[in-house]
């Protein structure tokens, strides 16, 4: 049993992950401050139900989850799942051309990393449908394993490994048209169809 | 949008090697992609992939940019937590004494 002076030294910690999970669940600054709020003191008051040794940043996460889906889900209730079956695998690697024809379209010194900007990433998870943004961000951004995030979102770890595999489609289908909006794409890339006899290899490795 | 095959993947990789009927070694690999980069899979099955990708430059280079990928995803999804709101919650645990 754990002893509540311990909870500000032990939780503190997660603070600015929590927060940024709060912001890509609410999407609102305001909302995602009260929520990591709320969050500390559900979890502060409970905190002599957590189990010391077990898990404790997973701990919080299904708080900070569970508090969002009963306190600030409700607000912007969107329609959820829409046209994601359509996104094939491999949907980024294959227009942009790997990461060698990232660096030769640009600058010699530029890699991924570079490509995208922190606004255009954010707002990709963002536009996730919701499902498929708890599950990307648990795993993508936070790390958690398939089984922590079957608990955390009290789902089976298979619907983890589905809503994972839909949700990275997605995203990456999102990144490709900031992508090309901003111009970044070589002409042939935006052929959206990369044929029949499509290697894995990308379509501009030539 | 494509209207051919939704999911090349489950395509053979290969087929100019006359693998056509068959799972090939890359359509394999491919399959377990995501789950050998959450680092889920056993360790034989880890083996194997990294096997073939030892062998299989194509399957290396996607393997490859789907884990740089995920490196730009977590980075750039960080934000800094306003002090105000570090400052309310440690204010609020110090009042509160139940």
């Amino acid at each position: 049993m754990a002893d509540q002076a311990q909870f500000a030294e032990q939780a503190m910690e997660y603070m600015a992950p929590l927060y940024s999970a709060a912001l890509r669940m609410t999407r609102n600054p305001a909302d995602a401050e009260d929520l990591v709020q709320e969050t500390y003191l559900k979890a502060y008051r409970g905190f002599g139900g957590y189990t010391q040794g077990t898990n404790l940043k997973a701990w919080l996460y299904r708080i900070l989850t569970n508090t969002y889906i009963n306190s600030y889900r409700s607000k912007k209730r969107r329609p959820e799942e829409t046209e994601l079956d359509e996104v094939e695998d491999l949907y980024l690697y294959r227009r942009l051309g790997g990461l060698e024809a990232v660096a030769a379209s640009r600058s010699a010194e530029d890699e991924l990393m570079d490509f995208f900007t922190d606004d255009e990433v954010k707002d990709a998870i963002e536009a996730l449908p919701e499902q498929f943004r708890m599950a990307v961000l648990l795993a993508d951004v936070e790390g958690f394993s398939y089984k922590e995030i079957a608990e955390i979102l009290d789902i089976p770890i298979g619907t983890v490994m589905s809503r994972l595999h839909r949700g990275r489609k997605f995203l990456q289908k999102r990144l490709f048209d900031f992508a090309s909006t901003r111009g970044l794409i070589p002409a042939a890339a935006t052929d959206n169809d990369p044929g029949p006899d499509a290697h894995v290899q990308p379509a501009l490795a030539e | 949008m494509p209207d051919h095959d939704p999911n090349p993947a489950e395509r053979p990789a290969h087929g100019e090697h006359g693998h056509d009927h068959s799972v090939t070694p890359c359509e394999e690999a491919l399959q377990e992609l995501y789950v050998y980069l959450d680092g889920e899979l056993t360790e034989e099955k880890r083996g194997a992939i990294r096997g073939h990708l030892d062998d299989c430059n194509p399957c290396f280079e996607a393997f490859d940019f789907e884990a740089e990928l995920r490196i730009v995803i977590s980075t750039r999804c960080r934000d800094e937590v306003p002090e105000s709101l570090r400052d309310r919650i440690a204010q609020q645990l110090h009042t509160t004494d139940d």
